[in-house]
């Protein structure tokens, strides 16, 4: 097998592994990076995030008011320490990324413009219109074409790390193009792998979007944190569940049920803001997990609207009028018209939730290391944390460039501190062994499962059991099944066994990565007696601070289901709360 | 929802397996609302596990999924069959090598981008700490419209000067580098100019405009091409004309 020797290999090239690379190649020329992705850079989905990123900037914010807001907008599950530093750093962060040419949206003097965003108590997140994520990752990607150290290996897919008397000393990929597999030799890694929306059948997640980096953390040792935390974003189109951004709603959009009322106001998101002057942090500008939430109970009363896609609600947005909707929401209208025959400036677009991020993911302490040493991991594949229970929309776009910037800092400094290579007998070994697991995926022959069909049934089992709502027997039922799929998942057969671009093969893997998610989100959720922003049981429909104040912690146990332990959230100067969303009243 | 069987005619090629393309048929139950890639994916899922091809976001901003839809460029993501009458050939985007099935090569693309530069080469280095550039909405529109490339290759697989001369740098390449000469915060040109303006470069393009009329994004290349060769002409006629201006 081909070897490759490198300082810090980068598995993932979206806004986390590229702001990690450039962040290596800034501070140590000398330093070779392997910026190793299964997809080619600009491929990656930060480049469907639409918002925008949230940092303090205008006079009248502080870092002290975006700490409050994430703090309680995670319903207190993130940690304290991780969020000061996060709003902290995130201002330079976007101002880097200005400097760097991101063609942020601006005010008429020329200073960068903010928009409104749920959860948010001040107008914060920086945004180029209605493509943030996409204007974000592109000014990363050709930013980084101008270091010479960044060496990228453009579709490559990484199947396992190399981990060595109890330190992370590598990985081995398989070249799509040729089918060969590479071993590639590193003083560190850093997983930027993105998350795992596919798990689900309805999702604003792209096909690249299967929890590999999560998973080849987790079966490498290393716990998964708080999987049992699944956003599900209010305002997806029914049709394909393509995002409809948070901003609809920040530049004034609103939300009726099938009477046309404003329907939040019934769940303590009110009293009703006067329609085109949005309120911060009350009605349409509450946080994703209530407003989706609220959305589940409309359906149970019967307010829902119903379409040829099953129930929706819908966001109406004509007050905007065209100038606006064209100026901030190009994408939008367009995606609206296109997918849906629907133009907002118009009609109301018929939206409902949509699974859209992970809080959860492999377990990183402030400075983006591991549990395993010689590994780090940034972006929504790592769990810091700083969504806690809830993301508020606009601090994922942040979170990627601070921890991003802060695995690559902590890895150099791992790496300098005297982490020597690893000798080359023991990582041939388990190369070899490592090569050898793919091989017989390629050549098992006789089984009788499909990629396809075990991949129906997972998605089947997420959206039945882990969605919105949850109950202690339909995810007992959920891990069981899930349990059943890994089990099945070794009779899968490929139908393709030639080398170049194989995505049978591709897809075999992919759907190994986000069956172990999937185990970890269900035995997490299952085992979590409470209601915590994103996670809601209707078992246990109270908070238990006494009892789930903390980090839930799913290690993998090969051929068997999670072990879950838990580990206390760290709090500096915010005692638990109550989320208050309702504007205004004293 | 109304369900419609679709003849999709998809090229196939296997290097390992095949010495040349060829075509296959596929009978696709489709949903009326369906894109070319609900097609792809049912066949992939359902019908032919083998076949590869490249998609991920659904919304037309990854650029993942270009490919000849009746023989003209497409996202499949936005190749409605409610579009499509009859048998639909897919085939890999033209003047790319194909590496398997749909899947091309697209080596020469990314050569090409670094090679121009795009990225911000500031007139002058300024700290994080001094804070943002000041740009006004005036000055971002004026490169604003040529940020908005996704690199699907639509434009290349469109124009005819790079179906012929491979060298040409092409339309998106020379789009970001335009893109960066026309953003106010950036002193780059020159540098730029080393390999834009240039046979190679800019001068090649005979102004046909099928980049800009595939272009999924309404970037048109087109209109960054001849602002380059007018920008370029500019130049030359004050380095000939008028040396006095060069210092």
């Amino acid at each position: 097998m081909e070897t490759l020797q490198t300082d810090v290999a980068i598995i993932g090239a979206g806004g986390a592994g590229l702001r990690a690379a450039i962040a290596l190649a800034q501070a140590d020329p000398k330093l070779r990076i392997a910026l190793i992705s299964k997809v080619y850079p600009m491929r990656s989905h930060t480049c469907a995030a639409e918002g925008g990123a949230a940092g303090v900037i205008k006079p009248d914010d502080s870092l002290e008011h975006h700490f409050n807001d994430t703090v309680s907008g995670g319903d207190w599950l993130c940690d304290q320490d991780a969020v000061e530093y996060l709003v902290q750093e995130a201002p330079k962060e976007l101002i880097q990324l200005e400097h760097w040419g991101c063609p942020w949206s601006r005010e008429p003097d020329g200073s960068v413009a903010v928009r409104s965003f749920g959860g948010m108590k001040k107008q914060r997140t920086w945004f180029a219109a209605d493509k943030s994520g996409f204007h974000i990752l592109h000014t990363l990607f050709q930013t980084s074409l101008q270091f010479a150290s960044i060496q990228r290996f453009d579709e490559y897919y990484a199947t396992e790390l190399l981990v060595d008397e109890g330190r992370c000393a590598g990985l081995v990929a398989i070249e799509m193009r040729s089918g060969q597999m590479r071993r590639f030799d590193a003083r560190a890694v850093i997983i930027a792998g993105g998350g795992a929306g596919r798990m689900f059948p309805f999702t604003t997640n792209g096909a690249i979007k299967t929890g590999d980096g999560m998973a080849l953390a987790y079966r490498a040792g290393v716990p998964l944190k708080d999987m049992e935390f699944v956003q599900y974003h209010p305002t997806g189109l029914p049709s394909t569940g393509t995002l409809l951004t948070e901003a609809c709603r920040g530049e004034g959009g609103v939300l009726l049920n099938k009477n046309g009322r404003r329907f939040l106001q019934d769940y303590g998101m009110g009293p009703e803001t006067p329609l085109g002057k949005p309120v911060l942090k009350t009605m349409e500008l509450g946080p994703r997990d209530r407003v989706s939430q609220a959305f589940w109970h409309e359906q149970r009363k019967g307010n829902a609207v119903p379409t040829q896609w099953g129930d929706a609600m819908l966001l109406d947005m004509r007050h905007l009028g065209e100038k606006k909707i064209n100026e901030r929401l190009p994408l939008v209208r367009d995606m609206s018209i296109s997918y849906m025959g629907v133009d907002p400036v118009t009609d109301p677009v018929p939206v409902r939730p949509v699974v859209h991020y992970m809080m959860g993911g492999i377990h990183t302490d402030i400075k983006a290391a591991t549990s395993l040493p010689g590994l780090f991991a940034a972006g929504e594949c790592a769990c810091v944390s700083i969504n806690g229970a809830n993301r508020l929309g606009s601090n994922s776009l942040t979170e990627l460039l601070v921890f991003g910037r802060r695995a690559a800092l902590s890895a150099m400094e791992y790496v300098q501190s005297g982490a020597r290579p690893t000798g080359d007998t023991a990582l041939a070994a388990l190369g070899a062994a490592a090569q050898g697991r793919v091989r017989e995926l390629m050549q098992r022959s006789g089984g009788t499962e499909t990629v396809a069909g075990l991949r129906k049934e997972m998605m089947r089992t997420m959206e039945q059991h882990a969605g919105i709502y949850r109950t202690g027997e339909g995810l007992a039922e959920a891990c069981g099944k899930l349990a059943d799929l890994r089990r099945r998942y070794s009779g899968i057969e490929l139908h393709d066994k030639t080398n170049v671009y194989n995505t049978d093969l591709l897809q075999a893997l992919e759907l190994g990565s986000m069956l172990d998610c999937a185990e970890a989100v269900a035995v997490s959720a299952r085992e979590r007696k409470e209601s915590r922003g994103a996670h809601q049981r209707l078992d246990f429909v109270e908070r238990d601070d006494q009892n789930y104040l903390r980090h839930s912690l799913a290690t993998h146990h090969p051929g068997d289901a999670p072990r879950i332990d838990y580990r206390d959230v760290v709090i500096t100067t915010s005692q638990p709360g109550v989320r208050d969303y309702s504007g205004d009243h004293k | 929802m109304s369900e419609r069987l679709v003849e999709l005619e998809v090229l196939r090629y296997n290097p390992e397996t095949d010495s040349e393309p060829r075509f296959q048929r596929y009978s696709v139950p489709c949903q009326s609302e369906w894109v070319v890639l609900d097609a792809l994916n049912h066949v992939k899922d359902n019908l032919d596990p083998t076949l590869s091809y490249r998609w991920s976001c659904h919304m037309a901003v990854c650029g993942s999924c270009g490919m000849m839809i009746n023989g003209e460029p497409k996202l499949a993501c936005k190749a409605f069959l409610r579009n499509y009458e009859g048998v639909i050939r897919v085939e890999p985007l033209a003047h790319f090598p194909i590496e398997r099935d749909l899947v091309t090569v697209i080596d020469d693309f990314v050569t090409k981008l670094k090679r121009v530069k795009p990225y911000l080469i500031p007139k002058q280095d300024k700290p994080v700490s001094e804070g943002e550039y000041r740009q006004t909405p005036a000055e971002l529109k004026k490169y604003k419209q040529f940020t908005l490339c996704i690199n699907c290759m639509l434009c290349y697989a469109a124009c005819p000067e790079y179906g012929l001369i491979p060298k040409f740098i092409g339309p998106a390449a020379i789009t970001l580098a335009h893109r960066y000469n026309q953003d106010s915060r950036d002193g780059g040109r020159d540098e730029r100019q080393k390999e834009i303006a240039t046979t190679e470069g800019v001068w090649e393009c005979s102004f046909v405009g099928a980049c800009s009329e595939v272009c999924p994004e309404h970037v048109d290349p087109a209109s960054a091409l001849q602002q380059v060769k007018i920008k370029s002409t500019v130049d030359w006629y004050k380095e000939h004309l008028m040396p006095w201006l060069n210092k």
